[in-house]
């Protein structure tokens, strides 16, 4: 392998990682509050991309992603209080399949709003064959802003839970709701919070994407799969453990074209999480006695 | 008796429409009824896994397109370059082989139904074992998307191999010779024998999970449902109970693949889709979980309207609103409550 292919292959890798792990962070702060799995993660993710483009026609393109992500986030209040808060204590199953469900609308209403077609948003800087070099490989500036926003999500994200009043209560949430709602945290409103945050970081990297991976109605899906891997390959309810992880899974991905056909490349991550579930459910970062007094 | 009641009212349900579309002269619902009985044999394996055993399988599509995809590729597989392999040999002259002309005249050989689908059936138990050792370990969350990872393999292998037909799926698959003058195939002669033959197996495969769920194993699966160590301290062997449902509802998904494969003459990619896993789930959730006259009667209503268009383009955001509207509302099922005390009624009259 020469140089130059094995930056390309590197940069492919690290761009879906991020994006990956932008997802896989999704899951854990919904986790985190609610030790819900919330399978509709993808969702949020093919909403940004497709709102934004919809935006777009009358918005210039920092409005238009600055509106998508707001409505996300708004859409994704509104589905913690529809279908969510007024639960009282729903069984694992029962909370599996009512995410499914929402999954299921939200992609079945995208299909009749914006139709089969794929579509994407232009390009932040240059067109299509704008080309910068780096390391030998050619990429877009796109994967640079990709790796760019992902990444200062992740800062934002890690400082916002260590330095502010919200993210300190939701980290209280996350270690003991009981003792956070003895303490005063309406933990009601971290959960709707905690739904708020995750579609709009979510959205945001739907919107950075959206040019060189393109958005279409069923991208979900796939999406919340590659990012259900990489939160427990990082072993669930950790953030940055999640970043390290997708950063593999996505040059995992990357570098099996090289041995495999493209065919089967989700059939190789998909499996990369059957492994990981049977012989490390606790991931690969994860601590196996924490993980056993964690509810799944 | 009470056990045999509904089976009764089923066996004469069958008998009923297939009446009752004669007599309206309406013989074109047969095959979507056809097809809804095939559905309806997935639909009652999986409530037994995830009804009375508690484990949830997002994955159902996968054993069922295991069945059909080889099922199908075995009988349509034209095996004359192979003819000098020794393993074909063998088989020809175990008479598991079919020697024929395809429709220019050249000669075409592939393997006789019965072989491809004891084949077919043999490949699902394996797999079933070698996937639901480590995946029957895990709970919750973890359990749903595991099973849910692999139901993806299957149909991200079943678009990627030239074998199984890429997209396009597999089409003209031969009639599967049951009895001499019964065979699965989408003949119009042959409409109203298949549609016994279907709710024949649907009936059958009733029978045998109402006495098994009625039996040691079922109240062993109950116990595990209820609370699992402690059906395991009272020295239920819970692995292998879980592990034995899980074979059982797979074997049940896969026969309904094989048969409907031959049923429709082909099979394509999108049977093994998640969306249909999901809508399996869907169905047994609004039966009322561990409830498998609820799952027959709901799988059975919702698959023919489905099947006859009756939902439009919103057919899977039908299912995605029934499953949030019923998990939301009424965990226990549409029919859970009503049907159950409107037999017990009818029964305290009997006695």
């Amino acid at each position: 392998m020469t140089l130059e292919l094995f930056s390309q292959y590197l940069l492919a890798g690290v761009t879906y990682g991020i994006i990956y792990a932008i997802v896989g962070i999704g899951f854990n702060i919904i986790y985190n509050t609610t030790g819900i799995i919330n399978f509709a993660q993808g969702e949020f993710v093919m909403l940004g991309g497709m709102i934004a483009i919809s935006m777009h026609q009358w918005l210039p393109l920092p409005l238009a992603i600055v509106a998508a992500v707001l409505l996300v986030m708004l859409i994704g209040a509104l589905v913690e209080i529809l279908f969510i808060r007024w639960l009282d204590r729903p069984s694992v199953l029962r909370m599996i399949i009512i995410t499914i469900g929402i999954s299921i609308l939200v992609r079945e209403a995208a299909l009749h709003i914006w139709g089969e077609g794929v579509r994407s948003l232009p390009y932040f800087v240059g067109n299509e064959i704008t080309t910068v070099r780096i390391m030998g490989a050619r990429v877009s500036p796109q994967v640079l802003w990709v790796i760019g926003v992902c990444t200062v999500m992740v800062l934002a994200l890690s400082l916002f839970f260590k330095y502010t009043l919200q993210g300190k209560k939701m980290q209280a949430c996350a270690a003991n709701r009981v003792a956070a709602t003895l303490c005063g945290i309406s933990t009601k409103n971290m959960v709707t919070l905690s739904f708020m945050l995750s579609a709009g970081i979510g959205a945001l990297a739907g919107c950075v994407m959206s040019p060189i991976t393109y958005s279409q109605y069923d991208i979900g899906t796939g999406l919340a799969i590659k990012g259900f891997t990489v939160a427990i390959l990082g072993g669930l309810g950790s953030s940055m453990a999640a970043v390290a992880a997708g950063l593999l899974l996505g040059l995992i991905e990357s570098f099996s074209v090289s041995v495999v056909p493209l065919a089967f490349q989700d059939a190789i991550s998909i499996s990369l999480l059957l492994a990981i579930l049977f012989l490390r459910p606790h991931g690969l970062f994860g601590n196996k006695d924490a993980a056993d007094l964690k509810e799944f | 008796m009470k056990r045999h009641l509904p089976l009764g009212l089923l066996v004469l349900a069958i008998i009923g429409v297939q009446l009752l579309t004669r007599a309206t002269d309406t013989a074109f619902y047969l095959t979507p009824l056809t097809m809804t009985a095939y559905y309806s044999l997935v639909i009652v394996g999986l409530c037994l896994l995830m009804g009375y055993a508690g484990q949830i399988s997002l994955g159902h599509a996968g054993f069922f397109a295991i069945g059909g995809y080889l099922s199908a590729m075995l009988t349509t597989k034209n095996l004359v370059p192979f003819k000098d392999n020794s393993l074909i040999s063998l088989c020809d002259e175990l008479g598991l082989l079919v020697h024929g002309q395809d429709m220019f005249g050249s000669a075409f050989t592939h393997v006789q139904p019965w072989a491809a689908c004891g084949c077919a059936i043999l490949v699902t138990i394996v797999v079933a074992y070698a996937i639901g050792i480590p995946v029957l370990k895990l709970k919750g969350h973890y359990l749903a998307m595991a099973t849910l990872g692999f139901g993806i393999i299957v149909y991200r292998l079943a678009l990627a191999f030239p074998l199984f037909g890429e997209a396009d799926g597999i089409s003209d698959v031969p009639g599967f010779p049951l009895l001499p003058g019964l065979s699965v195939s989408g003949d119009f002669s042959s409409r109203v024998s298949n549609y016994y033959l279907a709710w024949g197996m649907v009936a059958l495969a009733m029978w045998l999970l109402v006495n098994l769920i009625h039996s040691r194993v079922g109240r062993a699966l109950k116990a595990i449902h209820g609370a699992e160590g402690a059906a395991n301290a009272t020295g239920i062997n819970t692995a292998r109970y879980k592990l034995n449902t899980f074979v059982i509802s797979a074997v049940l998904a896969s026969v309904a693949g094989i048969f409907l494969t031959h049923y429709n003459g082909g099979i394509g990619p999108s049977e093994a889709g998640i969306m249909k896993s999901v809508r399996y789930v869907a169905i047994v959730a609004i039966g009322g979980m561990a409830n498998l006259w609820g799952a027959l009667t709901m799988g059975a209503l919702l698959n023919i309207m489905s099947l006859r268009g009756m939902f439009g383009s919103y057919d899977d955001a039908v299912f995605g609103a029934i499953l949030i509207v019923i998990m939301l509302f009424a965990p226990q099922g549409l029919l859970g409550i009503s049907l159950s005390a409107t037999f017990k009624r009818i029964l305290r009259r009997g006695e």
